[in-house]
């Protein structure tokens, strides 16, 4: 067994982006309460490190290498066969990057009412948190970042939000924390019934992943420990009701880097933990997970254009979006997981920009109800134009990023999941309806008094604005360099399923000349 | 072949014009957007000219060139690229795109006068004239689809265009939301093809056209009933056609351009294009094709009769004349589809134009009530809104009584009912076009002061307020009054130009496909490869074929005559019902539908179902783990911390439970 395995560079690139926003926390709470200024200048400093940090392994990541890059691995605690162990595959490698350049934005576009040094401290101590699910090939040190992430989002919103945010804090922090304790049994129990069936006591993902050496009724009952965490993460209908609540009640950084990161945690768990460590439990879920996917396309939709307050509205529209994802991941084909992983990464981007830009709004108008907004679009223009840009691309308009991804999952689960995907299919009208609804509604109209001299947006504000929005255009026009660096971990993955369940990938229609005769011998 | 390979700029200028008016921002005011905007369109008129030259200088069977751009969504066994492709099909929908759009740029330059939001204009009416090239020049199904919502979003910003008026508004989402029910159909439609071709590109021998003919009948049935729905959606056939009389709610050219000219036949031109496979489904497919476009057809022509926006009238005429291009395409008849297409673009765009310089030269007035006897003030207006209304209504040798006829032989010649419903159809054209005509520029001038008192007075006045209509240009409209009073004046240079243009399309434009010889059906040698496939053969005698021609003069005649007897002599009574004025009432039902029952259904989701149900079991468990907690533990301070316990608690018995069941 090798000790210390390090590929590509020899800066520790991975552990490096842990590390420094959890040093960066430690640096903000010993900066003295009489300067301020320095506490948000070092979380400003560290973040944007940690985002040039993903940038550049983004550059250096080779595309032909389905397996693990820039692995770090080093002994931690041995006798428990617990290794600080990181890497980074197409799986995971966009979902850093959105991760590193979110924080930036979100600590250089938004400030805290109060109390800006436990506030900048809290949110680098949950970039190292993300950065670390992302990244860990342990189940020691996954498990200790997933919960980790917990606690700082936990005193940002009961800390930092809106009127009722110590509920929605608590019923945010029980819920994931409940999931998790069945995580946490699952693992333990995983891990030693593998020592158990004459492996090493490891904690080692890919140990213990390639032996496979579970009972098939075993897995099943481990899988769906894992998959009640990930699907309150996630979250899946109907664990979702502490997300409205948590989005509506949490500061605006917080309300982007919830849904922009850390709904993906869940996702992200099942494709690299869940479908890795049991992949026939997992094919035998699909079914289930699958329909509760769809059950949250539609139900997600329809909830959100019934919602009063504009931020609820799009926490629910999170739910739909999410229900996408989740079809894409349990369709096992390569369009829907490659679009699915893909969709984490627009997901992030589209609906972290609709949450910086309502925190815009709130700053104007100090509401987030629909009701008392009408008529934006006269006095700010800009604003209004850059709203729409970001509603299209949630609503999936081709040309703009949502589109690729919520179409490569559809189209990729019509080969195994024909009817869902065509149930899913009309989630897109239903997307159209509740956010022109509400865009209708806030920006349409003659602005009442209220309303009338609501300022334009700031150049402060466009410059947190244009990156998003550059991506949201460049991922809808040529997403090809983000697709086939996703696609090779993905077919990998898929192939580690078919190796270990029944689960056979339908063959593709031949193309030209070739066409298949049809088998109800047409004239 | 060199003259091909210009097809590429044809997309690219209006895209130029869209970036150089967005980086450029209001700096570019007034009239410069207008003007960039224009000489875009211009510009790629000319690019669509020199790529005809070319293509014409192919051989027949070599004119089908793709114009590689760079691969745009590659997974798995999915591979699209941003191709374009250059066939008769695509290059006869460039020309007419180009042509009618560049001339309802140069109108939009004058219309829009004054207009805060000039440039902005501008800025959609380029992104829409690039979308919809990309519709037509997409080398696949997917491209296709980019141009196909591009044109939909685009349609929704220029409905909504004043949207300071709740009611434009309400009409932008409405015909964004309804097409996308239509697009439902078209993905899903997608998704079939690719399962069973394993691609999505139209071109070459691995594309989806050549392949057709291997398609499962049940497969090709399910691909073309579902790209139907697309194209009942985007082109305003029932039952998703309420969009479009609403879309009147956008500046006049918008009207012209998007919800006359073009974008509305788009799926016209998805037929066309699919027609292997739709030749290749079960046969009540192009029955149902068929009937759907004769029965929508015959549906709003009846509405229009009774309408009073003058703009309305127009817009259900647009949605029977696309039933027309449907009947063709349902009865094999693709290549008169294509040509009333071409036709229709002429002369309806040039009825919208006069209409909107009719509502320029009236100070924003709508109502044809209250117009009369403007021959005499816009003279250019109304000898060239004669032209229209003759060539509509299929009186020859006008355009549209060329392609009409052609249709209605092609209906004939598929079954006698559906000409039927044609030919009632050309009758009711000609009746509602003259009502229109006479009440406009004929009788007496019924302009002027007293129109507000009229309009207290009138009890049926509600039913026409509440359609929507261009009020909100107060600013534009008000900055006229000062100049001009409220006596009705011709419009600009700028408007008169296009409408000449097109009244000579108008004219002339039945000579690209004259039934005398072979040799003068010059779309058919045109198109035919594209069509070969799908179009029907044609069973009917020379004596036939000049008896129905003679019954269509008569019927549009008739129709004339009619008109002039109730709208200008007097002699008859006008019948007009309100069930026609309201259209129906379909579109109160299906409000009353979806803002009932709909509505409740929703509300119930989302505050019974998910806030007393679902949440409501959360926070019961809370409740009771809280309950349970402070018996059990009384000297518990904080819920996080109790709760925390318990769940630790609980897992460390679940993982004993585990490790038990596993057998040690």
């Amino acid at each position: 067994m090798t000790e210390h395995v390090v590929a590509g560079p020899d800066f520790p690139l991975l552990t490096a982006m842990v590390v420094l926003p959890a040093l960066g926390a430690l640096l903000v709470a010993v900066v003295p309460r009489n300067r301020l200024q320095s506490a948000r200048l070092v979380g400003v400093i560290m973040s944007a490190a940690v985002g040039a940090l993903s940038v550049w392994t983004m550059v250096a990541f080779d595309r032909h290498d389905d397996g693990m890059q820039f692995v770090s691995r080093h002994s931690w605690i041995s006798d428990l066969g617990i290794s600080w162990h990181l890497g980074i595959d197409g799986i995971s490698l966009f979902l850093v990057v959105l991760t590193g350049l979110l924080f930036p934005l979100a600590l250089l576009g938004v400030k805290p009412k109060h109390d800006e040094k436990s506030y900048t401290a809290w949110l680098l101590l949950l970039e190292a948190g993300c950065m670390g699910v992302f990244l860990s090939l342990d189940l020691f040190l996954f498990f200790v970042a997933f919960e980790i992430v917990l606690v700082p989002m936990y005193f940002l919103i009961g800390g930092w939000g809106y009127g009722d945010r110590v509920y929605a804090a608590l019923k945010f922090f029980l819920f994931t924390m409940l999931g998790s304790a069945f995580m946490l049994v699952s693992i333990l129990a995983l891990v030693w019934l593998h020592r158990s069936a004459g492996g090493d006591l490891t904690f080692d993902l890919t140990t213990i992943a390639e032996s496979q050496t579970v009972a098939t009724d075993t897995a099943r009952w481990l899988f769906a420990g894992f998959a009640v965490a990930f699907a309150v993460k996630v979250p899946i209908f109907p664990l979702h009701t502490w997300l409205p609540d948590a989005h509506t009640q949490a500061p605006t950084a917080g309300s982007v880097i919830l849904a922009g990161v850390m709904l993906k945690l869940g996702t992200y768990g099942f494709l690299r933990f869940g479908m890795y460590l049991f992949p026939e439990a997992a094919t035998w879920f699909a079914p289930t997970l699958v329909t509760l996917g769809v059950i949250g396309v539609l139900y997600g939709a329809v909830v959100a254009a019934m919602q009063k307050n504009i931020k609820r509205l799009v926490a629910y529209s999170s739910v739909a979006h999410l229900g996408f994802i989740v079809l894409g991941t349990f369709a096992f084909t390569p369009e829907a997981m490659s679009g699915g992983v893909l969709q984490m990464v627009n997901h992030g981007i589209s609906t972290g920009a609709l949450f910086f830009l309502l925190g815009m709004i709130y700053e104007r108008r100090h509401t987030y109800e629909i009701a008392e907004l009408n008529g934006l679009q006269k006095p700010a223009p800009i604003f209004a134009a850059v709203f729409t840009v970001v509603m299209m691309s949630s609503i999936g308009l081709p040309g703009l990023n949502g589109f690729v991804g919520e179409y490569l999952i559809l189209i990729g689960s019509f080969a195994t999941r024909q009817w869902w995907a065509v149930v899913a299919a009309a989630g897109v009208i239903v997307a159209a309806v509740y956010l022109l609804w509400a865009y209708q509604r806030v920006f349409h109209g003659t602005p009442d008094e209220a309303n009338a001299s609501t300022p334009e947006m700031s150049w402060r504000e466009g410059l947190v604005m244009a990156p998003l929005l550059a991506a949201i255009v460049f991922l809808g026009v040529y997403p090809k360099p983000v697709l086939e660096r996703i696609e090779p971990a993905v077919d990998r993955l898929i192939a580690h399923v078919e190796a270990h369940s029944d689960f056979h990938l339908p063959e593709p229609a031949a193309t030209g000349g070739a066409a298949v005769p049809d088998s109800e011998g047409h004239e | 072949m060199d003259l091909v390979s210009f097809v590429w700029v044809v997309p690219a200028l209006p895209l130029l014009g869209v970036l150089v008016l967005l980086l450029g921002g209001r700096r570019v005011g007034e009239p410069w957007a207008g003007v960039v905007a224009t000489l875009m369109m211009f510009g790629a008129f000319g690019a669509a000219l020199a790529t005809y030259v070319g293509l014409m200088g192919e051989d027949e069977r070599h004119r089908e060139v793709v114009f590689h751009l760079f691969t745009w969504v590659p997974v798995g066994s999915l591979h699209v690229d941003a191709a374009l492709l250059a066939d008769p099909l695509s290059v006869t929908m460039i020309l007419f795109v180009t042509g009618v759009g560049a001339l309802i740029h140069l109108y939009s330059i004058g219309y829009m006068h004054g207009d805060p939001g000039f440039h902005r204009f501008f800025l959609y009416l380029n992104l829409f004239a690039f979308s919809m090239l990309v519709l037509v020049l997409g080398d696949n199904l997917l491209l296709t689809f980019l141009g196909w919502e591009g044109v939909g979003a685009c349609s929704y910003w220029l409905i909504s265009f004043w949207f300071t008026e709740e009611a434009n508004a309400v009409a932008g989402k409405k015909a964004f939301v309804t097409n996308r029910i239509g697009d439902w159909g078209f993905m899903v439609a997608m998704f079939f093809t690719f399962g069973a071709l394993g691609t999505l590109s139209y071109s070459g021998a691995d594309g989806i056209l050549s392949n057709a003919g291997g398609l499962a009948t049940t497969t090709a049935t399910a691909i073309a009933v579902l790209l139907f729905v697309g194209a009942i959606g985007k082109s305003a056939q029932l039952p998703l056609y309420v969009w479009l009389p609403d879309a009147m709610a956008g500046p006049t050219p918008v009207s012209a351009l998007i919800h006359a000219a073009t974008m509305v036949t788009s799926g016209v031109y998805l037929m066309t294009r699919v027609n292997p496979i739709i030749a290749q489904a079960s046969d009540w497919v192009p029955d149902l094709i068929a009937w759907t476009g004769a029965a929508t057809a015959l549906f709003a022509a009846t509405i229009a009769i009774s309408q009073r926006d003058i703009k309305k009238v127009l817009a259900y005429s647009t949605v029977s004349q696309l039933g027309y291009m449907f009947l063709a395409v349902g009865s094999g008849a693709y290549i008169a589809a294509i040509f009333h297409m071409v036709t229709h673009a002429f002369f309806k765009a040039l009825l919208f134009l006069g209409a909107g310089s009719v509502i320029h030269g009236m100070h924003h007035e709508q109502d044809m009530r209250y117009m009369g006897a403007l021959r005499k003030v816009m003279p250019i207006t109304f000898g060239t809104f004669i032209v229209g209304w003759l060539a509509i209504a299929g009186v020859p040798p006008f355009a549209g009584f060329w392609s009409k006829d052609e249709i209605l032989l092609y209906a004939w010649n598929n079954s006698p009912a559906l000409w039927a419903v044609g030919i009632v159809t050309a009758l009711l054209t000609a009746f509602y076009m003259s009502r229109q005509v006479f009440m406009v520029f004929y009788g007496e001038a019924r302009w002027g002061a007293e129109r507000r008192l009229d309009t207290a007075r009138d009890e049926d006045a509600q039913v026409a307020e509440d359609t929507v209509t261009e009020t909100s240009r107060v600013d534009a409209a008000q900055l006229a009054d000062e100049h001009h009073g409220r006596q009705p004046h011709e419009s600009p240079w700028t408007m008169l130009v296009p409408l000449v243009v097109l009244a000579g399309a108008a004219v002339v434009g039945g000579g690209m496909q004259l039934p005398f010889t072979d040799g003068t059906k010059l779309l058919e040698h045109w198109l035919h490869p594209v069509v070969e496939a799908g179009e029907a053969h044609l069973d009917v005698t020379t004596g036939i074929k000049v008896a129905l021609a003679a019954l269509a003069t008569v019927a549009a005649l008739a129709g004339i005559v009619l008109g002039a007897l109730v709208y200008v002599r007097g002699r008859i009574k006008p019948v007009e019902p309100e069930i026609l004025l309201r259209a129906w009432r379909v579109d109160e039902a299906i409000a009353a539908a979806v803002d009932g029952p709909g509505r409740a259904a929703a509300t119930f989701a989302a505050d019974v179902v998910d806030a007393k149900g679902i949440d409501g079991a959360v926070n019961g468990v809370g409740v009771l783990v809280r309950e349970a907690g402070t018996r059990l533990r009384a000297v518990q301070t904080g819920y996080v911390r109790s709760y925390a316990l318990a769940i630790a608690a609980g897992a460390v018995l679940l993982l004993g439970w585990f490790i038990v069941r596993s057998g040690l």
